[in-house]
């Protein structure tokens, strides 16, 4: 524990008023009272490295950095952030839990404290002291905490929520004053978007979150499955093989294109005013109003829940950021009280306001964020945590999860039916096959 | 020294000369000695990292961690692969027509520049140009010319009333097989015509003159003068030009990667993608490890090439 002196109260001073966000001495009193107050003791000398997913809207990021600042100024514990492609952190991270060297912390995708679980540090008493204090964790943040095991292995940070986004002109001129809410009314929706000339589409290509968002949905929506509950391969059903014709009848009123689509066409292609409706985090709708020749699409947009399908109830795919401490840390109480740090409430809704929707919460309490109803477009996001299902859906969320969504073999099943390649069977067969080799 | 000389000759039984002595004075060891630090370098950064990959490709090693020994599962479960064999076909027929357009177009340019141009020298640098762009910015900007929405083709054609809707460059499998290989080709064939520039300029004018003199006709002088004497550098230029595009990743993986539906999966992107993103280490080791015969064959016949023409040891030719 490092009490402050007047030194150190000057220097974070200056500090706080340069990142513009924590200058006052009402917070430092907060902040400074929390670190005396809390469970976690930091060690003497404790410093910290963490490994995180890069941003994809500025200002949470700047929210971020300014939230280690604080907390290095209340504990006087230090904190370097290295960032990396989100797709990447997982291969260092699982080579740091090998070697046993590394970031103290990584804040990576779905499954990573699974891949690995013994060299997560257990952190219970974090989440517990952060569920009780903040109305409880959602369900699906309790799967990604604690996998089958009884332990907290992470953090179940946040949800980077993916949604619809839509124009309102096109879609009330095709008849349709709200978003679709069931698969039936989505399909009726695609076609007269392309009939008046404003079609649609979603990433059929390698894009690893837009794509996998949206076949999951559609596989999940019909009734079908990757594993059951004991991870056996179920994919080749008759479920699956609706979910198919259902993604190629869709795909037929695409724009044209898609198969081809990585993570960020829709994006321009949506501000660019080709594409009037697809599937994404909140970004298309934060760089529109960024952007001042784009703020009439701004205007013009809104975001909706995913349309309900033959199962009758949501079964939405978003991306968990979970994080973890790993038990090489020489500073597990300092990792302990960082974690529980930027989840209180004073710390985590700056951070909540700053990402403007692209992050959602999983713990109850923060659904009174004002994030979520100062603009009426982003409240959709915040109900993403509770109706998202987990990787693997009914199976576990582990390794072989995460190998079948980097191995897009959901993904190109889809794209195979829907571009012609295979026929619904040819495709099934194919992906059962694979499944069948990363689950064995 | 006189004294040294004196006590030795002075003992009766002569020094033990050790082995470690003799080796190290050795006139005949002095190369390997001389050899050592270039072969711990090779093998410390060549072998042992190709043998590692050989091995890693019979065990089910994952990311971050070590597998163990499973014999030849990997390649059994390939063999089943359909996605694999594609990935073999595209790889084939990327290299395939890939070089084979590289080495026209590179030759013709190699001979056009070797006349006497104006401006030669700045043309020469010139066409240099996307060589030396990274493989990473000219796929971006392909990326662009291919983009299903803002192609700049697809918008020129348009404007000239030729097509009615977007070319779909990445979306359509064949469209986006010969969209990646013309990529290719437009940052391959500098390479080729450059280094073919260089093998004609070694080729003496007298022989041109001597020929002309002959009555050769401009077809004759190319196929019994110049086609023979670059015979060589063809040989180099196009183990290498092969190398490189059978081992092409960027290109693949800013464009496409490997979609749609692996129709541009070649060999070394779905390696990476099963061992490095899906973290199947042993398997993507396996695909690795099938490319070597690809290129051991490929680098075996331009070395039969060349061994073929005996004057290049100095003897006459056959």
């Amino acid at each position: 524990m490092t009490y402050f002196t007047r030194r150190t109260l000057v220097k974070g001073g200056t500090a706080a008023a340069a990142a513009g966000a924590l200058a006052g001495p009402a917070l430092l009193d907060w902040t400074k009272a929390w670190a005396q107050a809390a469970p976690w003791k930091p060690e003497k000398g404790a410093q910290l490295s963490i490994l995180r997913w890069k941003y994809f809207v500025q200002s949470e990021d700047d929210a971020f950095v300014a939230l280690m600042d604080s907390f290095t100024k209340a504990t006087g514990v230090k904190v370097t952030i290295a960032r990396e492609s989100y797709e990447d952190v997982q291969p260092k991270a699982s080579v740091a839990a090998n070697t046993g060297a590394g970031p103290d912390l990584f804040w990576g995708l779905y499954s990573l404290p699974h891949l690995f679980p013994q060299k997560c540090l257990d952190v219970t008493d974090v989440a517990d002291y952060l569920g009780k204090k903040y109305g409880g964790w959602v369900p699906t943040a309790v799967t990604y905490g604690k996998g089958t095991g009884s332990k907290w292995i992470a953090i179940p940070v946040c949800y980077a929520g993916n949604l619809l986004n839509y124009r309102l002109e096109a879609s009330k001129k095709a008849g349709f004053s709200k978003f679709p809410t069931t698969t039936d009314e989505l399909l009726a929706y695609a076609k007269a978007m392309k009939a008046q000339g404003t079609p649609g589409g979603m990433a059929l290509g390698h894009a690893s979150g837009d794509g996998n968002a949206w076949v999951y949905w559609c596989l999940w929506a019909f009734g079908g499955n990757v594993v059951d509950k004991s991870d056996k391969v179920i994919i080749s059903s008759p479920e699956t093989e609706k979910a198919l014709n259902y993604a190629k009848a869709l795909y037929e009123n695409y724009i044209p294109g898609t198969a081809s689509w990585n993570d960020s066409f829709n994006n321009k292609a949506f501000l660019g005013g080709e594409v009037h409706w697809t599937n994404n985090g909140i970004s298309i709708y934060v760089a529109a109003q960024n952007d001042a020749t784009k703020k009439q699409i701004a205007e013009d947009m809104d975001h909706a829940l995913w349309p309900v399908g033959p199962v009758g109830h949501p079964t939405e795919f978003h991306l968990m950021f979970p994080l973890i401490a790993m038990t090489y840390t020489k500073y597990p109480q300092a990792s302990k009280a960082l974690m529980a740090y930027m989840l209180e409430a004073d710390q985590f809704n700056k951070w909540l306001t700053a990402s403007k929707g692209y992050l959602t919460h999983c713990l109850n309490a923060y659904d009174t964020n004002p994030v979520w109803t100062a603009d009426k477009k982003t409240t959709p996001f915040r109900d993403v945590a509770k109706r998202t299902l987990t990787a693997g859906g009914l199976g576990s969320v582990g390794e072989k999860a995460a190998s079948a969504i980097a191995d897009f073999v959901v993904l190109d099943m889809f794209a195979a039916v829907c571009t012609g390649r295979e026929d619904a069977k040819g495709a099934i067969k194919i992906a059962d096959r694979q499944l069948r080799r990363i689950y064995r | 020294m006189a004294d040294i000389a004196l006590k030795s000759s002075g003992k009766s039984v002569p020094r033990e000369v050790g082995a470690w002595e003799r080796l190290k004075t050795n006139h005949n060891w002095l190369s390997a000695w001389f050899m050592l630090p270039a072969a711990a370098f090779l093998v410390l950064f060549l072998a042992y990292p190709l043998g590692l990959g050989v091995w890693l490709s019979f065990t089910d090693a994952k990311i971050g961690r070590s597998g163990v020994f499973i014999g030849s599962e990997n390649y059994e479960w390939l063999w089943d692969d359909s996605i694999f064999w594609l990935s073999v076909f595209n790889t084939l027929l990327y290299t395939i027509v890939a070089s084979a357009i590289k080495f026209a177009v590179g030759l013709y340019l190699a001979l056009l520049l070797n006349e006497n141009l104006p401006f030669k020298a700045i043309l020469r640098a010139v066409v240099l140009i996307p060589f030396i762009v990274p493989t990473v910015l000219s796929a971006i900007a392909f990326w662009w010319i291919y983009d299903s929405q803002f192609s700049i083709v697809s918008w020129t054609l348009r404007h000239l009333g030729l097509i009615s809707s977007n070319i779909d460059f990445l979306g359509d499998v064949w469209n986006a097989r010969w969209a990646v290989i013309f990529a290719n080709i437009w940052r391959g064939v500098p390479f080729v015509a450059i280094t073919l520039l260089a093998g004609l300029q070694t080729v003496s004018p007298s022989l041109y003159e001597a020929a002309t003199i002959d009555g050769a006709s401009n077809w004759q002088r190319f196929r019994y003068i110049t086609y023979p004497l670059l015979t060589p550098i063809i040989a180099v230029v196009m183990t290498f030009s092969v190398l490189f595009t059978f081992t092409d990743f960027q290109l693949i993986w800013v464009l496409t990667r490997g979609g749609p539906v692996n129709a541009t999966q070649l060999m070394a992107t779905l390696s990476y993608q099963r061992a490095i993103i899906a973290g199947q280490l042993g398997e993507g080791a396996a695909i690795s490890t099938a490319m070597i015969p690809f290129l051991l064959a490929a680098i075996l016949i331009s070395w039969f090439g060349l061994q073929r023409r005996k004057w290049q040891q100095g003897e006459s030719n056959d």
